[in-house]
């Protein structure tokens, strides 16, 4: 039996809460397949980060550093993660569908000549067989895949499978050198603009959007304020990043980010199926809308029929009341 | 310059999905068909890159004969040469993406467009693979461009931020929607890309990686709960949300 090869995304060193997701798909998957779970991680100085993936059920973890790997390049590191996929005797690759798991994924499969099924929602295994569910036409269908190849390669929608933590594992670290030139970085990242330090929608637990019923840009603070006091962040639909309020990269739905939160609070929000296809897989959805009709309430689990604008203060005065006992 | 930019055909965004009677595609009767909207992205990334530093543009689709409304849509943007890669086979990204390549390698082009998506399978495989098949440096989700001599550096969306890469051309860019404004086709444009032919070819690879087994439709939700019809719901929701709903 081969091995299920967990890549664990880290940033600044650190395992991304992805990262942990990962693990603890690549460990389900190896007990139900029979095979054994082996962790990879690439940076520039790990320095012992991957001992903790053992309270993941993790026992092995390959580490590669070099100076070079410090930032992220799409062809170094979709070539060593395939050397690391071959050397382990590995038949399964898992990856995080992460904007770098998205980006390196499809070139390890064409290195590897492997199948690739991208931003699974679901991994099981029926009578030997993984058989992935992933979503398609922006959430309004799913389809159960399946990988003719002898590698498979699957990368998981970041926090739909969540990280379990198990007692008693420890974690083998075993350093490689990565057999890499610097012909292999072709594709380099010179620099990250972080968005001021902001919580991205894709990465929050809670989200919180705004829609064309806030009236205007100057009562967006409103939702601002509540995913501040949730530790959430805002998004936004895309009528209003038309409009000039909000940046892109806050736009949720079919042509912007396509989040699935624990709690996602869609306020002045219609609902229309381009939204809905970036947040129909979160959680628990709750709607504020003055339109009872508003399709957004049918994929709510809860709804106040009401003004948003004098809603929002007293849910956020509320949430800040409980929170703090 | 060679300037490619590769095209599929979608369902329209507002499609009601039903499932066909193979259980394992949609029914695709009723279903209005149009150029994904991320490849007009890529379109007029191709046709500003052209206007910038010269060249030919030639747009590629690997499909049905109603693939070729992608092209004709691409002609009436501005691109001059179509090829058509005509299959009824359904096709998994990787085989799509061995296609084009095994098309590109006779092209030899020095820069590739491609959608970041397809929002029919939402993949975002096909760019990033041809790119790997033809031994050439990727950049995916961007939204900036600038081109100097023979090195390229792209802004490319990520968590929370962007990251600025560089790579060398030949390179393969897969376009974000705000990177650029695609325009609207004149009718000169309409009426030539009536006329202009489009190159038919046959595929030269047909194995797929990937087999879809079965469609279904997501699990209806059960009908939420209308808390009430002004703030004096608060409080209940708030108390609905930590103690059935357990997400606060
Ligand atoms: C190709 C394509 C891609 C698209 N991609 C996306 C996408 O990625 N994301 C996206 O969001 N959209 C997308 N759209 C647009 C989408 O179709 C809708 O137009 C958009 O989502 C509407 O935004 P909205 O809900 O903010 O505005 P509206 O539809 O105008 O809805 C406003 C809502 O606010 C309510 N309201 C008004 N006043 C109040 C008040 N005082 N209190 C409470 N409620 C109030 C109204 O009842 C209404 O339901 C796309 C469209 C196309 C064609
Ligand atoms: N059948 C096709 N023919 C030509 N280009 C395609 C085809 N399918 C996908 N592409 C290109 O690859 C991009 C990503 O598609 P996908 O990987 O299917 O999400 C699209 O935006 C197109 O630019």
């Amino acid at each position: 039996m081969g091995k299920v090869l967990a890549f664990i995304e880290t940033r600044d060193n650190k395992i991304k809460n992805s990262g942990f997701e990962t693990a603890s798909a690549a460990v389900k998957l190896a007990g139900e397949t029979g095979s054994e779970a082996v962790a990879f991680l690439i940076g520039s100085a790990l320095s012992g980060i991957a001992s903790e993936l053992g309270a993941y059920g993790i026992k092995k973890a390959i580490v590669t550093e070099d100076q070079r790997f410090e930032k992220y390049s799409t062809t170094a590191y979709s070539k060593i993660i395939a050397q690391a996929c071959k050397e382990s005797g590995a038949d399964v690759i898992l990856l995080s569908a992460t904007s770098m798991g998205k980006d390196v994924s499809p070139r390890i499969s064409a290195k590897l000549e492997a199948g690739l099924v991208a931003d699974c929602t679901e991994i099981k295994v029926e009578s030997g067989n993984i058989i992935a569910t992933r979503p398609v036409y922006a959430g309004k269908a799913m389809v159960d895949v399946k990988v003719c190849s002898t590698i498979k390669i699957f990368t998981l929608r970041p926090n739909v499978f969540k990280p379990v933590k198990v007692d008693g594992v420890t974690t083998e670290v075993v350093k490689v050198t990565p057999d890499i030139s610097d012909d292999d970085f072709k594709s380099q990242v010179k620099e990250i603009v972080v968005n001021n330090e902001k919580l991205d929608v894709t990465e929050a637990n809670i989200v919180v959007s705004g829609g064309r019923g806030l009236k205007g840009p100057e009562n967006f603070h409103l939702v601002e304020e509540l995913a501040k006091v949730l530790g959430g962040a805002a998004g936004a639909s895309r009528a209003i990043v038309d409009a000039g309020w909000r940046p892109h990269s806050d736009q949720v739905g079919q042509t912007g980010k396509t989040v699935a939160p624990n709690l996602y609070i869609a306020v002045g929000i219609s609902g229309a199926i381009q939204h809905l296809a970036g947040m129909s897989s979160s959680k628990c959805i709750v709607a504020i809308n003055k339109d009872k009709d508003a399709p957004i309430f049918q994929v709510a689990d809860y709804g106040i029929v009401g003004d948003a604008l004098e809603i929002l203060p007293v849910l956020t005065e509320e949430f800040k009341k409980v929170l703090s006992n | 310059m060679k300037i490619a930019v590769c095209v599929s055909q979608v369902p329209d965004t507002t499609t009601k999905v039903k499932i066909g009677p193979d259980g394992k595609s949609i029914d695709p009767s009723g279903v209005t068909y149009i150029i994904n909207p991320y490849d007009e992205f890529a379109v007029e990334a191709a046709l500003q890159f052209k206007e910038k530093h010269g060249g030919e543009t030639i747009v590629v689709s690997v499909g049905k004969d109603s693939n070729k409304e992608a092209i004709k849509k691409s002609y009436a943007m501005g691109i001059e040469k179509g090829i058509h890669v005509k299959t009824d086979v359904e096709m998994d990204s990787y085989a799509v993406a061995r296609n084009i390549a095994d098309l590109l390698k006779e092209i030899n082009p020095d820069v590739i467009f491609f959608g970041k998506q397809s929002i029919d399978y939402d993949d975002s495989q096909v760019g990033s693979l041809v790119s790997e098949m033809l031994g050439i440096p990727s950049i995916t989700v961007v939204v900036g461009i600038e081109v100097d001599g023979n090195k390229i550096t792209c802004e490319r969306e990520i968590e929370g931020g962007k990251e600025v890469v560089e790579a060398t051309l030949p390179a393969a860019i897969t376009t974000q929607r705000g990177l650029n404004n695609p325009r609207y086709p004149n009718l000169k444009g309409i009426m030539q890309a009536k006329s202009r032919p489009i190159e038919e070819r046959q595929p030269t690879y047909t194995g797929n990686k990937t087999e879809i087994i079965a469609m279904t439709l997501p699990k209806p939700k059960s009908k939420g709960k209308i808390v009430g019809t002004d703030v004096s719901a608060v409080p209940e929701l708030v108390k609905l949300l930590r103690e059935e709903a357990k997400v606060i």
